[in-house]
């Protein structure tokens, strides 16, 4: 992808400003900033407790430049529908209401309060940066965590033992208008998902996958590039799903094989070459599956030769 | 106009007559009706309201918290399980300074299930930071609800109206719904001050160090210590436009009396009933309504209190492992009194899960009040079968 058309694609804009409190190499600042100048400046977020309730900025500060409502763990999407509700009430039908959360607010504790929003189709865009673990408490696992993983609740001798939920298919199942999966890494696509978002009514969901240094245990100039391994070798395939019923692949995954992605972070470093095996057919298996949503919802599916014969 | 009504009903007129504009609630028994008319009326368009219907009692005040911040009229009911379930959004209301009124319905807390009223789910939200009110009938219920949209936008403070599961929430009284031109110039439409606004944009609720904190919970308190003579002033107005007030505190018959019996919520009414009864009888016995439980109307209690020779305190919940709540805070706000001015206090806990509340048993507290040598070091339990 050739920088002109990233700068073609990429809104300017200056609702994020320096001197937030991420630390170096963090994605998520990138991706509220694509998420941010996109949406423009009628929008409100709602933040429920996430790595970015210490990103954004302590108190009588904000390092972004919209109106901030900072909430508890579980209630993201209520307290944004609450929000909607009363801009409703005001005649701001156009105003954005976005919750900002990370994994552990959207797979674990908020997931009700989001299935509850889901169903009721509340007019909010629900973004979920995903870094895979509880980083902001100190890197301890959720069920966002991928099997096989390192952190400080499943350490080395017990990693993570169960797979990550499939959280894309469970707001897909609600029948919203839009869910998606996006990374900064990949920044056209994203910013192309949240413009469709913005334009769209109803409840949209966007699954950012936000590499995170310090918890995946690699350099901090090193997430951006493991995104894009992630999505090349399938762990984290860039799909969107309207209405739940049409899912389509938005970009090229060329199959690449697990093993590198996971070598090069530490949080992976005690697998074996079986349980490498093991994932590698974890993640073939999910490609199938996704793969037949794809085709039965009627949209392209790349020709299968890609599969295990990409990486003989 | 006059209407029979349930009490559920009488808090459903009160939110209309305040014309909230954002609810949200999750359905609890004995609470459902509040529920149920209000999405009655916002359907046939007599309360023009957003109604979200939530998955649970979290997300219901956790959408009024949402509504409130963004600056509209916002208001939610639950009960017993309900809200405690949330404990955590109470905390997040009050400290955010939100002015949301919600009423509980008193039910008593499992296990064993209990449908039935006592005060201990609202009593154990004390130190949430809400104003709490207990109500007699239903028309101060209703009168309370719409009292209590002022008073929480007036101090940026949330306040939560109280009213016994079934003995009033069910139980039908005539009722007078107050003339809507009137309340509208009772109660404006709320201004607030600050909120979610994309033309002025602010964070609400970041990050406060050790250095900040402290001060907002200090400006906290100094608003609800402002609570009893902002709530006088307001009744000052309802008693001018409406001819009815009811008090933070309330002395009935209590002029030169031996004993007096402290009470809040609808066992009032039955304790009225043995006074009346027992004045007619020559007997010096007396009643204080307790209205306001938070914040705690210390000043006005130790006035009323001070010099009358017996108090007993009539507690329908209890603090496990020390006594009935209202008794226990009573004998700290009388700690100051001179040993002269300072009552005997008796404390009886009473009523729990439903357990009737009639006079014979008030009469039996009176007895034992007057016959008791001095009181007790724990309160005493009325009724049980050992």
């Amino acid at each position: 992808m050739s920088q002109l058309r990233i700068n073609e694609c990429i809104p300017s804009g200056d609702l994020l400003t320096p001197g937030h409190l991420a630390c170096p190499g963090c994605a998520a600042p990138l991706a509220m900033k694509l998420a941010l100048n996109t949406l423009g400046s009628d929008t409100v977020v709602v933040m429920p407790a996430c790595c970015y309730t210490i990103i954004a900025g302590p108190w009588p500060q904000s390092s972004l430049q919209v109106p901030v409502y900072h909430t508890a763990f579980a209630t993201g999407p209520a307290v944004a529908s609450g929000v909607r509700a009363a801009l409703d009430m005001q005649g701001k039908h156009d105003t954005t209401v976005m919750v900002w959360v990370g994994d552990g607010g959207t797979f674990d504790i908020g997931l009700q309060s989001l299935s509850g929003a889901a169903e009721r189709n509340e007019n909010i865009l629900y973004v979920c940066y995903d870094n895979e673990a509880y980083m902001n408490t100190g890197i301890q696992r959720s069920s966002a965590t991928p099997w096989g993983a390192w952190t400080t609740t499943t350490p080395a001798q017990f990693p993570e033992a169960s797979n990550k939920k499939d959280i894309l298919a469970i707001m897909a199942a609600h029948n919203i208008p839009y869910a998606a999966s996006a990374t900064p890494a990949y920044p056209v696509d994203f910013v192309e998902k949240v413009t469709k978002a913005k334009a769209m009514r109803g409840t949209r969901f966007l699954h950012v996958l936000s590499p995170c240094p310090p918890g995946w245990k690699c350099g901090d100039d090193e997430g951006l590039e493991l995104a894009r391994m992630a999505v090349q070798n399938r762990v984290f395939p860039i799909v969107e799903v309207e209405d739940g019923q049409r899912w389509r692949l938005t970009m090229d995954h060329a199959g690449d094989a697990v093993e590198p992605y996971l070598r090069r972070q530490g949080r992976f470093r005690h697998l074996n070459g079986e349980q490498v095996t093991h994932i590698q057919a974890d993640i073939d298996a999910r490609w199938e599956q996704l793969l037949r949503r794809v085709e039965s919802s009627g949209g392209e599916v790349p020709r299968a030769p890609a599969l295990a014969g990409a990486r003989a | 106009m006059k209407k029979v009504m349930i009490g559920n009903h009488a808090v459903a007129w009160g939110v209309r007559l305040a014309r909230v504009e954002v609810i949200s609630a999750y359905p609890i028994t004995p609470q459902t009706q509040v529920v149920e008319k209000l999405s009655e009326m916002c359907a046939d368009g007599t309360l023009a309201a957003r109604f979200i219907k939530v998955e649970s009692e979290h997300s219901a005040m956790a959408a009024v918290i949402g509504a409130s911040a963004t600056g509209v009229r916002t208001f939610t009911a639950s009960s017993s399980h309900g809200l405690l379930y949330m404990h955590e959004m109470l905390h997040w209301a009050a400290g955010g300074r939100l002015p949301i009124v919600m009423v509980d319905v008193n039910r008593a807390i499992g296990p064993g299930w209990n449908i039935w009223t006592d005060q201990n789910d609202s009593l154990s939200q004390r130190d949430t930071g809400w104003v709490q009110l207990y109500c007699e009938t239903n028309q101060e219920v209703l009168d309370t609800t719409v009292m209590a949209f002022k008073l929480a936008e007036q101090l940026s403070v949330p306040v939560m109206v109280n009213l016994d599961g079934f003995y009033l929430s069910h139980t039908a009284e005539p009722v007078d719904v107050p003339d809507q031109e009137l309340v509208d110039r009772f109660l404006p439409k709320r201004e607030a001050p600050y909120k979610l606004d994309t033309e002025n944009p602010r964070a609400f609720g970041a990050l406060v160090r050790p250095d900040a904190y402290m001060e907002m919970r200090w400006l906290q308190q100094e608003s609800l210590q402002q609570v009893p003579q902002a709530l006088a002033a307001i009744e000052g107005d309802w008693q001018r436009m409406f001819g009815r007030s009811y008090g933070a505190v309330e002395a009935y018959r209590a002029e030169g009396a031996e004993l007096l019996l402290v009470t809040s919520g609808s066992v009032t009414s039955t304790a009225r009933a043995v006074v009346d009864a027992r004045r007619a009888a020559g007997e010096a016995i007396g009643l204080l309504k307790v209205k306001m439980f938070r914040p705690f109307p210390t000043a006005l209690l130790r006035d009323a209190l001070r010099g009358v020779p017996r108090v007993a305190v009539l507690d329908r919940n209890i603090s496990p492992g020390h006594g009935g709540i209202f008794a226990e805070e009573l004998r700290s706000a009388l700690y100051d009194l001179s040993d002269a001015e300072r009552p005997e206090l008796f404390g009886y806990v009473l009523g729990l899960g439903g357990r009737d509340i009639t006079p014979t048993v008030i009469d039996g507290i009176i007895e034992q009040a007057r016959a008791g040598i001095a009181p007790g070091r724990e309160d005493l339990w009325v009724g049980v079968n050992p």
